[in-house]
């Protein structure tokens, strides 16, 4: 055995590489999709046939089990953006671009789908698909800030650039976002003083309680799983970009 | 501190120049304004209620639409460049420029707002709260705007891009300035809005010049 002079790169710093992150990440896909799987599976037989109905919801409250972790994913996704824009912009780690570049088309849909199924769910309890409640303009306007990023992302041709100014931009976003939701309460309390969401929110029954919670899980481990996916997609994509490159210098030459 | 004149100056020389963007701007405000009522009817009262919003509306558009000239001559002709050699800090440059594109486009679309006023019957309390609000509001804008000129003058054809980006992070300065002038609470909301609106300013005005300098600097990389 002889004695390590050099200093032993720490796990932080190898994941760093590319090719590392996905020799490591791969064994951890399918371990996490079945976990996903068996909690989705669990919690839509618990929202399905083991949760009662609301009273006065009736089995419209069943839509709840999508659309709160869908809003909460809205909001994590971001947060796991604004990590990633750090991790950018303070380490310049490699991988940090990548992951902030996977999370924001998986933010953009889990907005969405928290705007859609809350559409879905306002109709028959509320009588109407939209209104200007302040949560759901200021998801609005996330959904807006998603989809700008992804505009941004998709505008440049070095991805080494973008990932800097996107970052810039996440971080400029994320001192706003409070901002914003602040504001839009702010608006939409003047415009209609008593609202359904508020009052409902603490008054959830335990037996509601219980699916709702396993499909956070399976949600957010869903998120985490397709998160993985598509950074390992991204990483093997600019593979691919830089052996296109190096075969057409190749036939030029 | 001469630096941060001289470039003010020629910022203002550019802006007021012949090819300068001061007087279209100014139209386009006036147009925008004044083409609400064909799309909503010659309806004074309706148009009196919505007259704030109008306004506020024709300001966010005009400065969107000044955007992309912000940062982009300077990039083109190598100006930029040589802002970035200079002695004082990029953020400096930004800032004398903030400060200039708010004179050279916000303060005369509120110079002309008594046109707006007129042909939108606002009543005379309602025109100084829009002028007051205004005043307020817009370094916000512009402060947001430069950010985002910023972030998109390394991209070719980023010119459309700037406004999207932007946009969603308006909302609190036309929610506030709205609420400046029709507060729908009460008389003390109107003074909540106002300290809020003026706050988003001072903080945006203060701190966009570090985050747009910083986007510049990474994007020419």
């Amino acid at each position: 055995m002889s004695i390590e002079d050099t200093p032993k790169m720490s796990w932080w710093n190898r994941l760093a590489h590319p090719g590392f992150f996905v020799q490591w990440t791969t064994p951890l896909v399918w371990p996490l999709a079945g976990i996903t799987l068996a909690l989705f599976a669990l919690g839509v037989w618990y929202s399905f046939f083991n949760s009662p109905a609301d009273y006065q919801m009736g089995d419209t409250v069943r839509i709840m089990y999508v659309h709160v972790p869908s809003a909460w994913l809205s909001q994590f996704m971001y947060g796991m953006m604004v990590v990633s824009a750090l991790g950018t912009l303070v380490w310049r780690h490699p991988m940090a671009d990548v992951s902030m570049k996977a999370a924001a088309p998986l933010g953009a849909v889990f907005t969405f789908m928290a705007l859609f199924t809350g559409s879905l769910w306002g109709r028959p309890t509320w009588g109407t698909y939209w209104e200007w409640d302040g949560r759901m303009t200021s998801t609005l306007i996330m959904l807006f800030i998603y989809l700008g990023i992804i505009a941004l992302w998709r505008a440049f041709d070095d991805k080494l650039k973008a990932a800097r100014i996107v970052a810039i931009f996440t971080l400029v976003g994320a001192i706003n976002v409070p901002i914003i939701k602040f504001s839009v309460d702010w608006w939409s309390t003047l415009h209609q003083p008593s609202s359904v969401l508020t009052a409902e929110g603490s008054k959830i029954a335990p037996e509601l309680l219980t699916p709702l919670f396993i499909m956070l899980f399976a949600f957010t481990l869903l998120s985490i799983t397709l998160q993985l996916i598509s950074m390992q997609t991204e990483v093997k994509r600019r593979r691919v970009a830089t052996l296109e490159r190096k075969a057409a210098r190749g036939e030029a030459a | 501190m001469s630096g941060f004149v001289s470039i003010m100056r020629r910022e203002m020389r550019l802006a007021f120049a012949a090819g300068g963007e001061v007087l279209t701007l100014l139209l386009f405000f006036v147009i925008v304004g004044a083409i609400v009522p064909f799309a909503v009817g010659p309806d004074k009262e309706l148009l009196s209620r919505i007259a704030p919003g109008i306004v506020w509306i024709a300001a966010f558009l005009a400065m969107l639409l000044g955007l992309d000239r912000l940062f982009r001559a300077d990039l083109e002709d190598g100006t930029l460049s040589l802002y970035r050699l200079a002695d004082m800090p990029l953020s400096a440059v930004v800032a004398a420029k903030v400060i200039v594109h708010w004179v050279t486009s916000a303060l005369p679309l509120i110079l002309v707002s008594p046109f707006l006023a007129m042909i939108l019957a606002m009543d005379t309390e309602t025109f100084w709260r829009t002028v007051i609000s205004l005043l307020l509001g817009t370094p916000a804008l512009v402060a947001f705007g430069t950010f985002g000129a910023a972030i998109t003058v390394a991209i070719k054809r980023g010119g459309l891009l700037a406004p999207i980006l932007i946009a969603p992070l308006c909302v609190p300065v036309l929610i506030f300035g709205v609420g400046v002038i029709a507060p729908l609470g009460g008389p003390d909301q109107a003074t909540v809005a106002m300290l809020f609106l003026a706050a988003l300013s001072l903080t945006a005005v203060a701190l966009s010049p570090f985050a747009a300098a910083l986007a510049i600097v990474w994007g020419e990389e």
